[in-house]
């Protein structure tokens, strides 16, 4: 067998790939969390459009999550990649650049992982808000809170707690989508792996390690969420 | 809107449907198996053969398809022994590659959809069925796999949609599929937005279509949960 | 006792006359059926009011409508002699100020039959939720008050308790306590013992009975006979959203009665 393994990808010596590695891992986690709060945003006015809005609200927020859930997202992916060009192309023309102008990587595979988790964060914020009990938003109700009030104390906490599984299985599919922007060239796990293939050619050992960094980061931040879930959950359940 | 460009698009990538049907396809229907016999094994009461299954969902459903994709199709050739194998024929093709890896991954999902409906079959039905006599695999085969089926039929539905998206990342190891095609397109023409709209039509149909056919099976399969059609209606005194 | 008395002084002053709860001709339809065909009701302060009648027949909705749970399709609700203002929309009656019914409904203290206590607060935090963030009083006293209050009603213990971990007497003890903790003026329970186990029932009659006696306004929809006759000083039977009987329990309960309530007491 060859000698170099996959101790000499995560090892920080000399010839070791494990600086780079570990910079593509939080290269990762931080797009891949930037993703994540905005496409929570994005989920927030999405469920707020399906509970409260009107008809048209609810119909653009029903179509929105229909087709994100329908078409691939690398397709999204592109279309933000790309599509930037063509919308910031023409804009820098006119400020006297030259050239093509598109969003970096980083923005790019953010934003469309945003737009993407926000269909599913839409549904996780609706179910939670349709499980607080009727009663005990009416409880709150008939004590004298304004409508602003009642959201603020009793339906957001209340909801918030609901939510936190659903949460936590839009985290993973969001950590395993990141993947997905080493296409436009940003240097995250995936894209460092193949980059590691490339001038070694060792494809098995490097995309081998890719795969344990993104076991290891989904164990530790399930793990971590569980824990966050049983402290904030107290009180909803019989223990 | 341009609206030849727009007709032209989809001339050119209505060519790739064919292929992502066929990837789509492929790997459901290999995924099914192979997800069956992780459900089983997974509840077979065999430690060695539950952890195995355990480990199997555990590896494929935490990391990237697209890492998977990649560790086959160009992690494998890292192996000269594999190289020289008579694999090598299959594991050199790249539409081969995809539907392995498709297939594994949906497995796991798969797996997960089917444990879940064979642990919802009540146990009252299944001691009904020891009662008269059933050996244990005819209580398997006439009493707890029809009930799962139906149990799992909307979860699978879904697996499948998501099976059809996840195509898309095939056009990563240069299979021509819809996104492939539409990706070359974009690099030819940089008109991201008209392409994605026509590609992002073309999966839409096609998983509406597929959700339709899912939901016909469902109805025929699942008489029993269907309200009884005439005293329904009368009690509810029609239309409110 | 004390307690009580400056509660009372800091209420709006009123003349003696003047009903804490007056219901005229209150009716409320839901689509097609009608819940309420036009209902009359006088509480004054001390009153404890017993509603009786059996399922459906529009007890719940009518003591909804006094705090405006449920918006009323015509007749007034007055509390403390205010009218509450209502207006015509085109998707029926709605309040016309909605300040006005949030103030209202901040001293009318309402237990309900599924307790409805707050989750995800502890049981102190639910006594303390109103006083604090509607009514806007210092917490520090609301806090002290909130344990005298969920002594008197025997759960001083359960303070940082959350409510799952409760049983449904002390849940709804703790829901008693939350109302009393608004000082209200008059107090709404919708058959607040229904949800409980028969050995449970008890322990929460015998908290109501003594804030009947500190002379508490109480308007309760019972299916306790006992607490009906022994507890209230006023009994209303409702029959298919009109009041067929009222009157003291002595009169109720006593030698005239409908033949609609007879049959009522036999089931
Ligand atoms: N929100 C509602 N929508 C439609 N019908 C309702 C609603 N609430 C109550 N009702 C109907 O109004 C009638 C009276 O209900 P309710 O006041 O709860 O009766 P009670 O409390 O005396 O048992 C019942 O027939 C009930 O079905
Ligand atoms: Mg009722």
């Amino acid at each position: 067998m060859n000698e170099f393994g996959l101790l000499t990808v995560f090892s920080f010596g000399p010839g070791g790939w494990g600086p780079a590695m570990f910079k593509a891992a939080a290269m990762t986690i931080a797009v891949a969390l930037t993703g994540f709060v905005f496409g929570a945003m994005v989920g927030a006015l999405g469920a707020w459009a399906k509970i409260a809005g009107g008809r048209i609200t609810r119909g653009i927020a029903d179509g929105y999550t229909t087709v994100l859930r329908g078409i691939p997202d690398l397709l999204v992916i592109y279309l933000f990649y790309f599509g930037s060009s063509a919308v910031l192309t023409p804009i820098g023309r006119m400020f006297g650049a030259t050239g093509f102008l598109s969003l970096p990587g980083f923005l790019a595979g953010a934003l469309a992982i945003g737009i993407v988790s926000g269909a599913y964060h839409t549904e996780v914020f609706r179910g939670a808000y349709r499980s607080v009990s009727r009663g005990e938003i009416e409880a709150a109700v008939a004590i004298g809170m304004s409508r602003a009030l009642v959201f603020r104390r009793i339906i957001v906490p209340l909801s918030l707690r609901f939510a936190l599984p659903g949460l936590g299985n839009v985290w993973q599919l969001v950590l395993k989508e990141s993947a997905l922007i080493s296409v436009t060239g940003l240097v995250e796990i995936l894209r460092q792996a193949q980059i590691g293939a490339g001038s070694t050619r060792q494809p098995f050992t490097f995309f081998l390690a890719a795969a344990i960094l993104y076991l290891v980061i989904s164990s530790v931040s399930g793990w971590t969420l569980q824990r966050a879930e049983q402290r904030f959950t107290r009180g909803l359940r019989r223990v | 809107m341009d609206f030849p460009f727009l007709c032209q698009t989809l001339l050119t990538l209505l060519p790739g449907v064919p292929l992502t049907l066929k990837l789509a396809l492929s790997s459901v229907v290999l995924g099914v198996f192979l997800a069956l016999l992780l459900a089983l094994a997974r509840l077979s009461g065999i430690r060695p053969l539950a952890w195995i299954s355990r480990v199997y969902v555990f590896v494929f459903r935490s990391t990237p398809l697209l890492v998977q994709i990649f560790l086959i199709y160009y992690g494998l050739g890292q192996f000269p022994a594999l190289r020289h194998s008579v694999l090598w024929p299959i594991l050199r093709e790249p539409y081969w590659c995809a539907v392995i890896a498709l297939t594994l991954n949906t497995a796991a999902y798969g797996s997960e959809i089917i444990r879940g409906g064979l642990q919802s079959v009540p146990a009252g039905q299944i001691e009904a069925a020891r009662a008269c006599g059933m050996s244990r695999f005819q209580v398997f085969r006439r009493i707890v796999l029809p009930l799962a089926i139906r149990q799992a039929l909307p979860g699978y539905g879904n697996e499948v949609i998501l099976m059809v998206k996840a195509t898309a990342l095939a056009s990563v190891i240069t299979l021509m599929e819809v996104t492939g095609l539409a990706a070359k397109l974009i690099s030819e023409t940089y008109r991201a937005i008209e392409v994605f709209i026509v590609a992002g039509a073309i999966y839409l149909i096609i998983n509406f279509v597929i959700t339709r056919i899912i939901q016909a099976l469902e109805h025929w399969l699942t008489p029993h949960l269907r309200s009884a059609p005439a005293p329904a209606v009368v009690e509810q005194g029609g239309p409110a | 006792m004390n307690m009580l008395q400056s509660q009372n002084a800091s209420l709006a002053p009123v003349a003696e006359s003047v009903p804490a709860v007056r219901v005229s001709q209150l009716r409320k339809s839901y689509g097609a059926l009608e819940v309420l065909k036009g209902v009359s009701l006088d509480a004054h302060d001390g009153d404890v009011v017993s509603i009786l009648g059996s399922s459906g027949s529009g007890k719940s909705t009518m003591l909804r409508c006094i705090n405006m749970l449920e918006v009323p399709n015509g007749g007034e609700i007055a509390i403390g002699g205010e009218v509450i203002r209502l207006k015509e929309t085109r998707t029926g009656p709605q309040p016309a100020d909605r300040l006005q019914v949030d103030r209202l409904r901040s001293r009318i203290g309402m237990v309900f039959q599924s307790f409805n206590l707050w989750s995800h607060m502890t049981i102190l935090e639910n006594v303390i939720e109103a006083p604090v963030h509607v009514q806007k009083r210092p917490k520090a006293e609301c806090i002290e008050e909130a344990r005298e209050l969920l002594a008197k009603v025997g759960i001083a213990d359960k303070a940082d308790h959350y409510p799952a971990h409760l049983s449904g007497g002390q849940q709804q003890r703790a829901a008693i306590a939350r109302a009393l903790a608004q000082r209200p003026r008059v107090m709404l329970f919708d058959e607040p013992t229904s949800a409980l186990d028969p050995e449970l029932v008890g322990e929460v009659l015998r908290v109501m009975r003594a804030l009947a006696e500190e002379g508490r306004t109480m308007l309760v929809v019972t299916h306790e006979m006992g607490f009906a006759r022994d507890v209230s000083n006023k009994v209303v039977f409702l029959h298919k959203g009109v009041v067929e009987e009222e009157g003291s329990p002595d009169d109720v309960f006593g030698g005239s009665r409908s033949e609609r309530f007879r049959q009522f007491l036999v089931r």
